[in-house]
């Protein structure tokens, strides 16, 4: 029998965080969930997995990971970083398109989207630049990206904001042939120049140059019109500031087609901690304050933010043990996303674990139009499961990471929950919290 | 104190044992032979990431004066794509044995990451990073105005403070380590402290700073000051649109020969007028004001000297350390 055609049953989990079911996994779908997962005909044979006290969620889809493959392999390769994503608990990532070279062609996102299917661990979804060489003078050639092998849906400079408005309303227009979105990076450049953290109290204290909130908000606020007039697809990524959660809800009650997202460090962590000067705390949009904090996790809550999105950026050693200005900007995120939104919002009564599947995987899914992620975790539908023990609590050490980043904010920090199983189209990816095997197509099958 | 990274965290104690040894350091200055033994044998780098002839020499005085072994070490672009590292560097400086880093670099916290990683054990310190802190030109601003308050009022100046001195410090606030350090430390010594700049030379967040704000030069010195602090200002800034021209600037926040007779005029005899150099003659501060008996420019480089002595002894003699703010050690 083939792995992939394994059969599992998932005894008495929480699902979603509501009362204990079993699920019968078979085929890379679920066949069969409640009291007659058991006594299913398929459940003979299934390797029963005992599932008490653990709370089942359709696999997360992260809208933000840079895997840095290819060009900076020293920092990540998809292999390392989609087995950091497995371990988190996520059945697919977005792989931003800032590689070198950029993915601004067919032939780049094709790339990107061979080796996630050969590393097995997720569904890699390249994200395709907006314009070629991120350079935001003309647009790459999006239409031939959408009808790649890699069915690219979404769009992004990410790490350099379109920031021509004309470009930008084009980008926004030309999408729409493909039903894809323009994912922004908002950040006006002039108002950025030279800048290393969060304008204000603590940047004027210790004379970093500032990084004003204006900056992102400005530019969501001319993406957000922009939207509305050509009636397209935007999303904003890592939204960082109070005033950007106030722009994107008043965008959305006028019922603006726009998605946001939001990223974990910037639910937890504040610019207090840049006062160590630890490049750790380097990040682009920078850490804002806890009035921003307070707001972001408001938002999330409410459905004005959408999705989290880990922006998960891997950078080698030398890049952060040097002087904050020289550093990059940057974070891991893939190990410890889970653990940081149920600390954040679960555990603060602000989210429920349904609403975390919901900003975790369904709306991330329908952002990126995954058709066969994000799903309920229903009879017939593709088995992406993930079990996470929420009562678990480990101390996070990035030596101990799969990623090859070692810069995790978190380090040293004890956090809730942990990923003890993660289903990818019906095979476990991770198994007792550890790497088990990649997915493998069925033979025959292409 | 185990660095001297910034005046923010140097306690009231602190800094007066600092000025108080700075004066007896000074004492060292005025004898024939102006040289102590106490650092015989120990090694201080001076870590030079930026140009900085003044400051360099002044520390390289002060350790020599304390029969310190001196290297001066001036390292430009430390990027890790230009060459070695902050963290190489360092690395091999404590290789070397140097007991003392002096550490000049254009980037804000540089010298916290040296105190705060293991790359090197030596005492840390700060001669100026990027537009965060110059601890040492602080003190040696306070330790002139300690002086010229002590003399006004005919006492003498150890153990004192500059409780009630009205201070004015103007120009660019917002790129000055000058400024920040000062604003702490004046605080600490119970100073009460105006700035005096453009909108655009003031950092976002300065509210919160224990000092009052003004934008206006003239009333500042109308409501009675007893030393005027002039900052370096950069006429490149004018590119950038901080001010619309250097001739504005200088009519509007520069110390021009109409203020210095204003001083008179206001009966603020005894006001003194400093700048911590290199002065932009005839941009923030006029030649009048700069050769005025008022201006304290050279006594502060002189001073410079004493203060810097007394840093490094402080840092340097065992028996002298105690428990600082000091960020705890990264163990990577």
């Amino acid at each position: 029998m083939a792995e992939n055609n394994g059969t599992y049953l998932i005894r008495g989990a929480s699902v979603l965080g509501a009362g204990a079911e079993d699920l019968l996994i078979r085929g890379g779908v679920i066949a069969a969930r409640g009291t007659g997962a058991a006594t299913h005909a398929d459940a003979e044979g299934a390797t029963v997995i005992e599932a008490a006290g653990l709370v089942a969620l359709p696999g997360m889809v992260d809208v933000h990971t840079h895997l840095r493959e290819p060009g900076r392999e020293d920092a990540e390769t998809v292999e390392t970083g989609t087995r950091a994503a497995a371990l988190g608990g996520y059945t697919a990532v977005h792989a931003m398109a800032n590689s070198t070279p950029v993915a601004d062609t067919a032939g780049v996102v094709e790339q990107v989207y061979s080796l996630g299917r050969a590393a097995g661990w997720v569904d890699v979804r390249p994200v395709g630049a907006v314009t070629v060489g991120l350079a935001g003078e003309q647009l790459a050639e999006l239409g031939a990206m959408a009808d790649s092998r890699a069915r690219v849906r979404m769009f992004s400079d990410d790490g350099i904001c379109v920031h021509d408005p004309v470009l930008m309303r084009r980008a926004l227009e030309y999408v729409k042939a493909f039903d894809g979105v323009v994912a922004q990076h908002a950040q006006e450049p002039r108002l950025t120049a030279g800048a290393q953290m969060n304008e204000g109290e603590v940047s004027a204290v210790l004379g970093l140059t500032g990084w004003p909130a204006v900056a992102e908000e400005s530019i969501i606020a001319r993406d957000v019109l922009l939207a509305q007039h050509v009636n397209s697809r935007l999303h904003v990524c890592h939204v960082s500031t109070a005033g950007s959660v106030e722009i994107i809800r008043w965008a959305k009650e006028r019922g603006i087609n726009v998605t946001a997202e939001v990223t974990p460090h910037h639910l937890l962590l504040t610019d207090n901690l840049v006062r160590s000067y630890n490049p750790v705390y380097k990040v682009n949009p920078p850490l804002r304050t806890d009035a921003d904090v307070q707001a972001l996790r408001a938002g999330l809550a409410d459905g004005t933010i959408d999705v989290v999105g880990t922006d998960h950026a891997p950078h080698p050693s030398e890049h952060k043990e040097c002087e904050w200005a020289q550093a990059a900007m940057g974070m891991t995120g893939l190990e410890t996303a889970l653990s940081v939104v149920q600390h954040t919002m679960i555990e603060t009564g602000l989210m429920t674990w349904a609403d975390f599947a919901r900003v975790t995987s369904t709306a991330a899914a329908q952002i990126g139009r995954l058709s066969d992620q994000g799903r309920p975790l229903e009879a017939g539908e593709p088995a992406n499961i993930i079990l996470v023990d929420p009562a678990a609590r480990w101390t996070v050490d990035p030596a101990k990471m799969a990623t090859m980043g070692r810069n995790s904010p978190f380090a040293g920090l004890e956090l809730p929950g942990k990923v003890v199983a993660t289903f990818y189209k019906g095979h476990p990816t991770v198994l007792d919290g550890k790497l088990n095997t990649p997915y493998r197509e069925p033979a025959g099958v292409s | 104190m185990k660095h001297l990274l910034s005046t923010e965290d140097l306690s009231l104690a602190n800094a007066i044992r600092i000025l108080d040894t700075a004066e007896e350091m000074a004492a060292v200055g005025d004898r024939e032979v102006k040289k102590l033994p106490a650092l015989r044998g120990r090694t201080v780098v001076n870590l030079f990431f930026e140009d900085s002839t003044r400051t360099r020499i002044s520390f390289e005085a002060a350790a020599k004066r304390l029969s310190a072994d001196v290297i001066n070490f001036a390292a430009k672009g430390s990027s890790v794509s230009k060459g070695e590292s902050l963290k190489d560097t360092a690395q091999t400086l404590a290789a070397m044995g140097a007991d003392a880093v002096v550490i000049r670099h254009w980037a804000s916290g540089a010298p916290h990451r040296l105190a705060a990683t293991d790359w090197i054990d030596a005492a840390v310190i700060n001669a100026g990073d990027g537009t965060h802190e110059h601890p040492t030109q602080a003190l040696l601003d306070a330790f002139t105005m300690r002086r010229h308050w002590a003399k006004l009022a005919g006492t003498g100046s150890i153990g004192g403070d500059l409780k009630g001195m009205r201070v004015a410090i103007a120009g660019d606030v917002l790129h000055s380590r000058v400024a920040r350090s000062n604003v702490w430390l004046l605080r600490t010594l119970g100073a009460e402290v105006t700035l005096v700049a453009p909108p655009t030379l003031l950092p976002i967040g300065v509210e919160q700073w224990p000092c009052k704000v003004s934008y206006n030069m003239d009333e500042t010195l109308e409501k009675g000051v007893d030393a005027v602090m002039m900052l370096r200002v950069q006429g490149e800034r004018m590119n950038a649109s901080f001010f619309p021209s250097t001739r504005e600037y200088s009519r509007r926040w520069g110390f021009d020969d109409n203020r210095l007779r204003a001083l008179d005029s206001l009966g603020l005899k005894d006001t003194i007028i400093m700048h911590p150099g290199p002065m932009n003659r005839g941009l923030e501060i006029s030649a009048a004001a700069a050769d005025s008996p008022r201006s304290t420019v050279l006594s502060q480089v002189r001073n410079g000297v004493s203060v810097r002595m007394a840093a490094l002894y402080l840092l340097l003699s065992g028996d002298t350390r105690e428990p600082a703010a000091t960020p705890t050690k990264e163990s990577n």
